[in-house]
């Protein structure tokens, strides 16, 4: 029975999903707002003098993105080091 | 520990995989990659190592603790350049047209690109990388060592 139930709410919450997606997602190849790309596109040789446009967007224009990607890459190598190393005091515990 | 043919070739085939890695890192302001990408790279390196080495093998060498140190080694270069340019704006290039990194390439559109262009993005990335394959290495180095119920050092 319960699984009964839980097959169901997946299943809604699957459809809820999917409509939304299908109503309110772009049209594929239009994003809403189109200026910010062209721009860069444009003018991030010349400004930032990358020949890869891409690393000019990551590291310069939306620097503070990746200050947070790093940050989440920091914080995943502290809490594996962090869970590894307890396994030593328990065994001196015991 | 795998069979000697297999050490062998590992031996040989992780010069190439860093050299690899660091031109991805190095290179990233010119062609597709970057301090992530390259980062992977050699760390996939040090995968190898670990297959074909048992990870107390390879503990002499690498320690968790070093490999810590550089990890927070490139996050601080990181946002120290981030906060270089703080006079006008959080992650502001102010390398650019400075005799460091700072030429701007002459015929734009596309071009092969000189290597002493792009300001602060070829030192993030290099910071990255160092970032990742320090962060990366540790965290593989101490699975491996978990797995195989060695102690685990800080």
């Amino acid at each position: 029975m319960r699984r009964v139930i839980g097959l169901i709410v997946l299943l809604v919450v699957v459809a809820f999903l999917a409509a939304g997606m299908v109503v309110f997602i772009h049209p594929f190849g239009s994003p809403s707002p189109s200026d910010m790309d062209q721009y860069i596109i444009e003018k991030a040789q010349e400004q930032t003098g990358n020949n890869n446009v891409v690393a000019s967007v990551v590291f310069d224009y939306r620097g503070f993105d990746t200050l947070g990607e790093a940050t989440i890459l920091f914080t995943a190598v502290t809490g594996v080091l962090l869970l590894l190393r307890t396994r030593k005091r328990r065994e001196e515990r015991s | 520990m795998l069979s000697k043919i297999v050490r062998t070739v590992a031996n040989q085939l992780i010069l190439f995989i860093l050299i690899f890695g660091l031109y991805v890192i190095a290179h990233g302001h010119l062609t597709p990659g970057g301090g992530f990408q390259g980062g992977a790279v050699i760390v996939s390196g040090v995968v190898m190592l670990l297959v074909a080495f048992s990870s107390k093998e390879l503990k002499k060498s690498l320690r968790e603790r070093g490999l810590s140190i550089m990890e927070s080694t490139g996050a601080l270069i990181f946002i120290a350049l981030a906060f270089a340019g703080i006079g006008t704006a959080f992650f502001y290039n102010l390398l650019v047209s400075s005799p460091i990194f700072g030429r701007i390439p002459e015929p734009l559109g596309s071009n092969p690109g000189d290597f002493w262009t792009g300001g602060v993005v070829p030192l993030m990335n290099l910071a990255v990388g160092l970032k990742v394959v320090a962060g990366l290495s540790a965290v593989v180095l101490a699975m491996a060592l978990f797995a195989s119920g060695e102690e685990v050092e800080e």
